[in-house]
C-alpha cells in the first residue's frame, strides 16, 4: 500500500485514488446545544471520498445524515474534528459544494432560466462574458432536459421538473462536490426513476464527485460506488461502508437479475432492518 | 363540444362528418352562444354593481326622511345638492387663491400624503429589515415601536410643530409617523418568515448583503411589505385631516376645518365623500401594485 502510494505520487502528480483524499471527513463530532440541553448527533465520523466517486449515505430517520451533509456543505459547523476538501478546511458554504435540496428550493419569483442564471452570474460573473454565461446556463438546462421550460416559473412546473432545475442550478456552479439531500424523496416512483437515469448519465458525462442522501435502497445501489450506512442516532456513527462493484454504465432492467446488485441490496437491507433496526423510543 | 367537429375549417375533421353540409347547424348555434355569453357577463357585472347601489339608495332615502324637518341640525341629501352641487359637479374650478374645486384640494393633500408616505415606506422597510434580521434590534426596538404606534396622529402635531417651527413639514411628519408603524412591523414579520431554504441558497451562492437584500429578502418578504404599505396608505390618508387642520393651505383636510368654522355643513358632507372615495382608490392602487409586484412570490 505504501509503495503504491509512493509510485503514483511520483509518476502521476494528479493521481486519482490513493495519493491524497479529495474530500475527507476527519473524526467529526457534532453536538447541538439548545438552552440547557445538548444533543450529540454525530460521534467520531470519519470518511474519505475520492474524486469522481458517487457515494450514498443511508440510515434511518434522525440518524444525522442531513447534518453530515450540511457539515460538508458548510451550512453548519463541526463541534470537533474537521471536513477537508482538497486539504483545505471547510467552514463556510460555497459554490464549490453545491447542494440539491430535498424540496428543490427554487426561488419562486424567478423563472427557471433566472434561477440557474443567478448561480451562473454569481460564480462566473468575473470569468465569463455575458454571452458565455447565457450559453452556459442554457447548456446546463439542456443537460437536465429543461431548456424548453426556461421562461416558466417554479410553480408552473411539476415536482420532477423543479428537481431537474435544482440539479441544473447546482451543476451550473461547476462544483467540486455535488451534494444531494434526498433529492428524489418527494417524487413518485416513475419520475424518480427518470431522474435517477438522468443523474447517472450526467455523472457519466461530467465525472463529478457526488454525495447523496437517500432512504431508497434500490436508488443507493443503482447509483453509488459506495454506500455509507449510519447507525441510529443520537450519537450516530458510520456503521458500515459497502462497495458496489457494478460496472458502469448500469442499466436499470439488467440490475433486477444481477447477482452483485442483489448482494448489495441485501447487505443494505440487512444493515437497516436486522443489525440497526429503527427503534422509535431509542432516546 | 360536438359543434366544433362540424365546422369546415376544423383542424382535424372526420371524413364522414366533413362530407355532410354543416353550415346550418353552425350558424344556428353560434349566435345564441355569443348572446348568452354577453348576457351572462352583464349578469355578473350587475351582481357586483347593483347591491351597493341599492344600499346607497336606501341610505339616502332614510337620511332624507331623518333630516326632513326644517329644525334638523344636519342637512339631508336634497339640501346638500341645493347648496353644494357646484362642489360635486365641478371638482376642478379655480375662482381665486382660496376658492378652488375639491379636486384641486384633494390633489394638494395627495401631494402631502405622497411625500409623507413615501418617506415612511422607505424608512419603514429599512427599519423593518433591521428588526426582522437582527434579534438584538428586535429586542431593543420592538417594545418602543409597540408603544409609539398607539399614539394617535393628532397627538404628534404639537410636538412636530414645536420641532419644525413650520406647518408644512409638520403635516408631512404627522403623515409619516402615522403610516410608518404597520410598514415596519409587517416588513419585520416578512423578513423573519423568509424560509431557511432561501437563506441556504443564498449562503451556498455566497450572495453579498446587497445581493441578498435585492434578490432574496425583498421578493420573499414582498407580500408582507405590501400588506404593511396598504395599511400605511390608509392610515396616512386618515391622518390628513388632523395634519391639515392647523397647517392651513388648500388641502381637503383644511377645507373641512374651514367649512366647519363658517358653518357650511353641506360642504363638509361632500368633502367626506371625496375623502372616502380617494382613500378607497388609494387602497386599491397599492393592492394592485402589490399584486403585480408579488406575482409568483406565493409559495409554489
Amino acid at each position: 500500500m505504501h509503495t503504491t502510494r509512493e509510485t503514483t505520487s511520483t509518476t502521476r502528480p494528479t493521481g486519482t485514488l490513493a495519493e491524497k483524499p479529495f474530500l475527507s471527513i476527519d473524526h467529526v463530532d457534532k453536538t447541538f446545544r439548545r438552552g440547557a440541553t445538548t444533543t450529540e448527533v454525530l460521534r467520531d465520523v470519519s470518511l474519505t471520498i475520492n474524486r469522481g466517486e458517487f457515494v450514498s449515505i443511508t440510515g434511518h430517520s434522525g440518524c444525522g445524515k442531513s447534518t453530515l451533509l450540511n457539515l460538508i456543505a458548510g451550512l453548519t459547523t463541526v463541534t470537533r474534528g474537521a471536513v477537508l476538501l482538497e486539504n483545505r478546511e471547510v467552514n463556510a458554504p460555497g459554490p464549490d459544494r453545491a447542494v440539491v435540496f430535498q424540496n428543490h428550493s427554487l426561488l419562486p419569483w424567478l423563472t427557471v432560466y433566472d434561477n440557474v442564471r443567478l448561480a451562473v452570474d454569481k460564480v462566473f460573473g468575473s470569468t465569463k462574458s455575458r454571452t458565455e454565461r447565457h450559453e452556459w446556463t442554457m447548456a446546463r438546462l439542456d443537460l437536465v432536459q429543461m431548456a424548453h421550460a426556461r421562461d416558466k416559473r417554479p410553480n408552473e412546473i411539476s415536482g420532477g421538473m423543479k428537481q431537474r432545475v435544482g440539479l441544473a442550478r447546482a451543476l451550473a456552479m461547476e462544483p467540486k462536490v455535488l451534494l444531494m439531500d434526498e433529492p428524489f424523496g418527494a417524487l413518485d416512483a416513475l419520475t424518480r426513476a427518470h431522474l435517477q437515469d438522468s443523474v447517472m448519465q450526467i455523472h457519466a458525462r461530467l465525472g463529478n464527485t457526488v454525495i447523496m442522501i437517500t432512504h431508497d435502497v434500490d436508488e443507493a445501489v443503482l447509483l453509488s460506488d459506495r454506500i455509507v450506512m449510519m447507525t441510529n442516532g443520537p450519537s450516530a456513527r458510520i456503521g458500515d461502508v459497502l462497495d458496489v462493484a457494478l460496472p458502469r454504465p448500469r442499466q436499470r432492467l439488467e440490475m433486477a437479475s444481477n447477482s452483485e446488485y442483489l448482494r448489495c441490496r441485501e447487505a443494505v437491507l440487512r444493515f437497516l432492518y436486522e443489525r440497526h433496526r429503527f427503534v422509535e423510543a431509542a432516546a | 363540444m360536438p359543434v366544433a367537429l362540424l365546422r369546415p375549417d376544423s383542424t382535424a375533421p372526420l371524413e364522414a362528418v366533413k362530407s355532410k353540409p354543416p353550415d346550418v347547424i353552425q350558424l344556428a348555434r353560434k349566435e345564441p352562444n355569443r348572446l348568452r355569453r354577453l348576457l351572462r357577463r352583464m349578469g355578473d357585472t350587475a351582481a357586483v354593481v347593483v347591491p351597493p347601489l341599492v344600499v346607497v339608495a336606501v341610505m339616502m332615502l332614510v337620511w332624507e326622511f331623518a333630516c326632513a324637518s326644517p329644525k334638523s341640525s344636519l342637512p339631508g341629501p336634497t339640501r346638500i345638492w341645493a347648496e353644494a352641487s357646484d362642489l360635486i359637479l365641478q371638482p376642478f374650478f379655480v375662482a381665486g387663491p382660496q376658492d378652488i374645486g375639491l379636486g384641486w384640494r384633494v390633489a394638494t393633500s395627495l401631494q402631502r400624503v405622497a411625500i409623507g408616505f413615501g418617506i415612511a415606506a422607505i424608512v419603514g422597510v429599512l427599519l423593518g429589515v433591521l428588526v426582522g434580521q437582527s434579534i438584538w434590534a428586535m429586542r431593543g426596538l420592538d417594545p418602543v415601536f409597540q408603544v409609539l404606534r398607539t399614539v394617535p396622529p393628532l397627538a404628534w402635531l404639537p410636538i412636530s410643530l414645536a420641532a419644525f417651527r413650520d406647518s408644512a413639514p409638520s403635516a408631512i411628519f404627522v403623515i409619516f409617523i402615522t403610516a410608518i408603524w404597520p410598514i415596519i412591523i409587517n416588513t419585520a414579520v416578512g423578513i423573519r418568515n423568509i424560509p431557511q431554504d432561501y437563506r441556504n441558497v443564498a449562503e451556498v451562492l455566497r450572495l453579498n448583503p446587497l445581493e441578498y437584500f435585492w434578490r432574496i429578502m425583498v421578493p420573499s418578504a414582498a407580500p408582507y411589505i405590501f400588506t404593511g404599505l396598504r395599511i400605511g396608505i390608509g392610515l396616512s390618508w386618515l391622518a390628513i385631516v388632523a395634519a391639515e387642520m392647523l397647517t392651513g393651505g388648500v388641502g381637503i383636510g383644511f377645507f373641512i376645518w374651514d367649512a366647519w368654522n363658517s358653518s357650511k355643513l353641506p360642504d363638509i358632507v361632500v368633502a367626506l365623500v371625496y375623502i372616502g372615495v380617494v382613500g378607497f382608490i388609494l387602497d386599491r392602487l397599492v393592492a394592485y401594485v402589490g399584486n403585480i409586484a408579488t406575482r409568483g412570490t406565493a409559495a409554489s
